[in-house]
C-alpha cells in the first residue's frame, strides 16, 4: 500500500460493515464486466528515493549552463529567494479557490493586492485574479471587445508575438471573426495601414509594447483613432518594461494584457505562467475570470470575497463571459510578492538597469564586423541585429560556445533569415556581454 | 490586518539591485516614458515575509485541514514532487531552447518527461494519443471541443449542437458555447441518470458531441454509458469525457475502452498536484485514433534513435492552444506521482476514495436527505433540505464546519439538488478524520433541531465573521487606492 493511503485492514473491515457491503469490489458493481479495462499496463510503484533518482537524471539531461539571450516574450530575470520561500508555504499552495471567504482571507487579500499591483502597473482601473498566460489573456481581451461592441472585425499589428496571434486564430476558428493584420515597417506599426482598416465593423485594435522586435512606441494615437471608430484598444505589455515605459492607461487603452512570467516566475520550459488582464472600470462586467472585492463582515470589519460571480461559468454556464475555472493563482501570488519586494523604487531601478545593459550590448555588438544593430526605433531590453549570414547557423555555433544567442526571426517572419532577436536582462553581466561579443566575432570569422 | 500597500513607507527597500556594471545610457524620448510611477509598496524584505507568512495562516488548506470540497479532489499533495519540480535542471530551461538549431539536444530531459507522461495517460485512459498542452481542466474542454469541430469540419460540416446533461460542471456548457456551439441541456431523471427519452429526442445529425462527466456530479456511474455512447456514434456525433472525476475510475474503467473520443484529465485532481489556491492546474487531452491528426502543435515525438523532438509539421492540427508544451512544472509532478504509485497504487487510490465517500454517505444518511441514495463513487451528494425547514441552510452548515476546523464541502452544486452538499473525502484521509467530520455533521443535524441560531451565527473563530457578498457585488471595490474609501486600520501586524 502506498504511504498516501492510511487505511489498515481493520479500518477497511469496519468501513465496509458500516456501508453494508462485503468487499470493496461491491462498491464498483455499477461498472459491468464488459466495461472493465482491456488493459492497465502501468509499471509497478517505486519508492520516493527511486523516483527522485530517475527524475533527477532527467533534469541532468537538460542544459542549464548556457548564458541566455533568448527572450521573445519569456525572460530570464532574477527571482529573489523570498518569492520561493513564501509561495512554497503549503497553506497557500494546498488550498483551492477561496469559495468560502471566512476560511480563505489570506488568499483573498493576496489576490486583492495582486489586482491592485496589476492596476498600478498598467494604469488601469480593475484587474482580474489571473488567466492562464499572456496568449489566452489576449484572446479573452479580443472576445471582450467583440461582446462589448457587437462587432466582429479585429485589427492585429504584426508586432504582436506570433505565438499569440496564432493562438487568437486557433481559438476563433469556429466563430465568425475577421482578423486583419497590419505590418510593422522599420520596427514601427504602420499607422496608415491601421487607419485604412479601422471602420464601423471593427471591434478592437491590438498592438504590443515593446513589440516582438523589441521596439517601444507611444500608441496614444492608435488608441484615440480606435475610439473615434467606436472600437476598443487593446495593448499587450511586458510588465518589467512598465517600470519605465508609458502605461496602457496613460496611452488611453481600454484593456491591457500580458505574460506575467517575468514577475518572479521561473521559465520552467513553458509553464506554469501567468496571464494578467486589466481594464477600464466600465468594462468590468464583461471581464473573464475570478475577481476579488472588498466588503465588510457582520461587525462592519473589512473583509474580502470573490465577487461579480454572475459573469462566471459555475453560475452562468453557457452564458458565462468565459469558461475559465482554475486559473494561475499561485503564479499571481508570486507576482505580487515579487512586486512588493521590488516596490515603486526597485521596479524603476530594475527597468533602468535592463535598458542600460541592452544599450551597452548594442554598442559593443555593432562594432562586430558584419553585424548591424537595428536602430530605427528605441527599444527596452530586447533588440534585433542583422547578421552577415543565416541566424540559425550562427545560433547553432554559439550554443557550442556556451550561449543561447537569441531567437532567429526567420522562424516566424519570412525574409528575416539573417535576423536575430536578443534579450539582455539584468542578469547579464558586462563580462558575459564582452565574452559574447568575442565569441560572435569568432563564429562569424569562421 | 493592513494590506501590503498600507505598509508603504517612503525610503524602505525590499530588494537590493546590483550596481550597474555598464554606463548609463541616454533615455529614449519622454513620450515613450511613464509620467506616473506604479505605486507599488516600498517595504522591507521582512515586511513582505511577515505579511505573506501571516496571510498564509489565514487560509484553510489540505496540509492544515480536512478539505472535502466535492468535485475538486483535494487529496494530499506529496512533497517530493514539489522538490523535483523545483530542480534547476527543469526550472531554468527556456521554452524556446528546443526550437533553436541545436537546442533539442539540450532539452532531452524535459521532452522525455512530456513524452512519457503522455504515454502513461494513454494507458490509464485507453486513449490513442494525448496532448499535455491544455493549462487547466476547462482549457482542456475548450481544446477538446475545438478538436471535435475540426474533425466534423474535415468531414464536411462542423455541426451545430453539443449535448450536456443538466448535472454537468458549468465549464462544459461554457466551453461548448465559447467554441461556437449551441448547447442542448438534457434533464436528469428520478434515479439520477440522464433522461434517455429526452436524450434520444435531441440527438440528431447536427449533434457534434455529447459531453459527459463520468462518474457524474452526483457521484454516480451511469450503467447505460455504453448505450449513450453507441447512440451518439450512430448519428455521427463524438463522445466527450469530462475526466474531472477520474479519481473514481483508475484501473476500474477506461473511457477509451467504452468508446469515448475525447477526454480531459485534471492533473491537479486525480494526479495529486496542488491546487495552488485556484491554480495552476493542467488539463491534458486524450483522443481516439480518428482525432489524433487534429491535436495541437507542437507534438512531442520519439525518434527512431531514441531521442525526443518537437514536431510542428501536422497540417490537420488545430494549431497553437498554448504558447508551449503545457504547464510543465505541473505535468512533472503528476509524472513523478504516477511513477511512485504505480499500477497497484493507482487502483488503491480509486478504491479507497470510493470507500471513504461511501462511508460518509452511509453514516450520514440517517441525519441528512440523500436525493439519490445508492452506492456512490468518489463523492456523495447530501441535501440540507430537512435542516432548511428549521432555517439551517447548506451555507450555514458550511460556516459552522469552518468553526470546527473543517474546510466545508461544496455547496449548492450540483444545482439540480436543493440545498446540495457535495462531499469528496479522497483516499488520503484516515478513518479517524472521517469519523470526526461525520460526528460534527451529526452534531449539526441535532443542533439544527434544538438550536439553529448557533449554527446561523457561525463562523466566530475566523479573522472575519460572515461577509456581505451583496455589498461586494453592488458597490465593487476591486483594488486598493492611496486615498481610497477604506481607512487604514490601526497599525498591528
Amino acid at each position: 500500500m502506498s504511504n498516501y493511503v492510511p487505511h489498515t485492514a481493520k479500518d477497511i473491515r469496519e468501513m465496509l460493515e458500516a456501508i453494508g457491503v462485503k468487499s470493496i469490489d461491491d462498491l464498483f458493481r455499477d461498472i459491468a464486466p464488459a466495461l472493465r479495462p482491456k488493459s492497465f499496463d502501468i509499471p509497478e510503484g517505486k519508492s520516493e528515493f527511486e523516483v527522485c533518482r530517475s527524475v533527477q537524471k532527467l533534469a541532468g539531461k537538460n542544459a542549464t549552463d548556457l548564458t541566455n539571450f533568448v527572450g521573445a516574450g519569456f525572460y530570464d530575470h532574477y527571482i529573489p529567494a523570498a518569492v520561493d520561500a513564501l509561495a512554497s508555504r503549503s497553506e497557500f499552495y494546498t488550498a483551492y479557490t477561496p469559495y468560502q471567504p471566512e476560511s480563505s482571507q489570506g488568499w483573498l487579500r493576496a489576490i486583492y493586492e495582486y489586482q491592485t499591483a496589476v492596476c498600478e502597473l498598467t494604469g488601469l482601473d480593475v484587474a482580474n485574479a489571473s488567466l492562464y498566460d499572456g496568449g489566452t489573456a489576449l484572446y479573452e481581451a479580443a472576445m471582450m471587445a467583440v461582446r462589448l461592441t457587437g462587432r466582429h472585425k479585429i485589427i492585429v499589428d504584426q508586432g504582436v508575438n506570433l505565438i499569440y496571434r496564432t493562438m487568437l486564430y486557433t481559438y476563433t476558428t469556429n466563430l465568425s471573426i475577421e482578423f486583419v493584420e497590419t505590418p510593422v515597417v522599420h520596427g514601427q506599426s504602420a499607422r496608415a495601414e491601421i487607419l485604412k482598416h479601422l471602420d464601423d465593423r471593427t471591434a478592437a485594435v491590438i498592438v504590443q509594447n515593446p513589440n516582438f522586435f523589441g521596439a517601444i512606441d507611444d500608441y496614444t494615437d492608435v488608441a484615440s483613432k480606435a475610439h473615434a471608430a467606436g472600437a476598443l484598444a487593446i495593448l499587450s505589455v511586458y510588465p518589467i518594461a512598465l517600470g519605465m515605459l508609458k502605461s496602457p492607461g496613460e496611452m488611453g487603452f481600454d484593456i491591457a494584457t500580458g505574460e506575467g512570467q517575468s514577475l518572479g516566475i521561473p521559465l520552467s520550459f513553458g509553464g506554469p505562467y501567468l496571464g494578467f488582464m486589466a481594464c477600464k472600470q466600465e468594462l468590468v462586467r464583461q471581464m473573464p475570470g475570478r475577481i476579488v472585492g472588498a466588503t465588510v463582515d457582520s461587525d462592519g470589519k473589512r473583509g474580502f470575497v470573490l465577487t461579480l460571480q454572475t459573469r462566471e461559468q459555475h453560475i452562468r454556464r453557457e452564458k458565462a463571459t468565459s469558461n475559465i475555472c482554475s486559473n494561475e493563482a499561485l503564479c499571481a501570488l508570486r507576482a505580487v510578492i515579487y512586486l512588493s519586494l521590488m516596490g515603486k523604487t526597485g521596479l524603476k531601478e530594475l527597468a533602468r538597469l535592463n535598458y542600460d545593459k541592452a544599450e551597452f550590448a548594442k554598442s559593443i555588438l555593432e562594432k562586430v564586423p558584419g553585424v548591424t544593430v537595428k536602430r530605427t526605433s528605441p527599444t527596452f531590453n530586447e533588440f534585433t541585429i542583422c547578421l552577415p549570414r543565416n541566424a540559425d547557423d550562427v545560433v547553432h555555433k554559439m550554443i557550442d560556445k556556451g550561449f543561447a544567442a537569441g531567437f532567429p526571426l526567420g522562424r516566424f517572419y519570412k525574409g528575416l533569415d539573417n535576423y536575430l532577436l536578443m534579450a539582455v536582462t539584468e542578469k547579464r553581466t558586462r563580462e558575459e556581454l564582452m565574452k559574447f561579443r568575442d565569441s560572435l566575432e569568432a563564429v562569424l570569422c569562421d | 490586518m493592513r494590506l501590503i500597500f498600507e505598509k508603504n513607507v517612503e525610503g524602505r527597500r525590499g530588494i537590493k539591485i546590483q550596481a550597474p556594471d555598464v554606463p548609463a545610457a541616454k533615455l529614449p524620448d519622454g513620450k515613450y516614458l511613464r509620467k506616473t510611477a506604479a505605486h507599488l509598496p516600498d517595504v522591507s524584505e521582512l515586511d513582505v515575509v511577515r505579511h505573506y507568512t501571516n496571510l498564509s495562516r489565514m487560509n484553510y488548506s489540505v496540509d492544515t485541514n480536512f478539505y472535502p470540497l466535492g468535485s475538486c479532489t483535494m487529496k494530499y499533495n506529496p512533497k517530493f514532487t514539489e522538490a523535483l519540480a523545483s530542480l534547476e535542471g527543469f526550472t531554468a530551461v527556456h521554452p524556446l531552447l528546443p526550437q533553436l538549431a541545436g537546442g533539442g539536444a539540450l532539452t532531452q530531459g524535459s521532452l522525455e518527461v512530456l513524452y512519457h507522461t503522455k504515454k502513461l495517460l494513454c494507458e490509464i485512459t485507453g486513449m490513442a494519443d494525448f496532448t499535455t498542452q491544455p493549462l487547466a481542466g476547462a482549457h482542456g474542454e475548450l481544446t477538446g471541443v475545438m478538436l471535435i469541430a475540426a474533425y466534423h469540419r474535415h468531414h464536411g460540416s462542423r455541426r451545430k449542437y453539443i449535448i450536456v446533461p443538466d448535472s454537468s460542471h458549468g465549464t462544459n456548457p461554457a466551453s461548448a458555447a465559447i467554441a461556437g456551439y449551441q448547447v442542448v441541456v438534457i434533464p436528469t431523471d428520478k434515479d439520477g441518470y440522464m433522461n434517455m427519452v429526452e436524450y434520444k429526442k435531441q440527438l440528431n445529425d447536427q449533434t457534434a458531441a455529447v459531453m459527459l462527466t463520468c462518474p457524474d456530479t452526483l457521484g454516480i456511474f451511469n450503467p447505460r454509458i455504453k448505450e449513450i455512447t453507441d447512440l451518439a456514434h450512430a448519428v455521427g456525433a463524438l463522445m466527450y469525457y469530462d475526466g474531472a472525476n477520474m479519481n473514481a475510475m483508475l484501473g476500474k474503467c477506461r473511457p477509451g475502452d467504452i468508446g469515448f473520443d475525447v477526454i480531459h484529465l485534471n492533473l491537479h485532481k486525480t494526479f495529486a498536484t496542488p491546487h495552488g489556491g485556484g491554480g495552476p492546474g493542467a488539463g491534458p487531452v486524450g483522443v481516439s485514433e480518428k482525432l489524433v491528426d487534429f491535436l495541437p502543435i507542437a507534438r512531442v515525438v520519439k525518434r527512431s534513435d531514441g531521442t525526443f523532438a518537437l514536431d510542428y509539421h501536422r497540417h490537420k492540427s488545430i494549431g497553437y492552444i498554448a504558447p508551449f508544451y503545457g504547464n510543465f512544472g505541473v505535468i512533472l509532478k503528476a509524472y513523478a506521482y504516477i511513477l511512485m504509485l504505480g499500477r497497484q497504487g493507482l487502483i488503491e487510490a480509486t478504491e479507497y476514495a470510493v470507500l471513504n465517500a461511501n462511508y460518509c454517505r452511509a453514516r450520514l444518511k440517517e441525519y441528512y436527505d440523500i436525493p439519490y441514495d445508492r452506492i456512490c463513487m468518489h463523492e456523495c451528494v447530501l441535501s440540507a433540505s430537512r435542516q432548511a425547514r428549521n432555517g439551517v441552510r447548506a451555507v450555514d452548515i458550511a460556516k459552522y464546519l469552518i468553526d470546527k476546523g473543517f474546510h466545508p464541502m461544496t455547496i449548492y452544486f450540483p444545482m439540480i439538488v436543493r440545498e446540495s452538499m457535495m462531499i469528496e473525502p479522497t483516499e488520503t484521509e484516515s478513518k479517524e478524520t472521517l469519523d470526526l467530520f461525520i460526528e460534527t455533521m451529526i452534531e449539526i443535524a441535532r443542533l439544527a433541531e434544538t438550536d439553529p441560531e448557533t449554527i446561523r451565527r457561525a463562523p466566530l473563530t475566523r479573522p472575519v465573521k460572515r461577509l456581505d457578498e451583496t455589498r461586494a457585488a453592488r458597490e465593487p471595490n476591486l483594488r486598493w487606492r492611496p486615498n481610497g474609501v477604506w481607512q487604514a486600520e490601526a497599525p498591528g501586524n
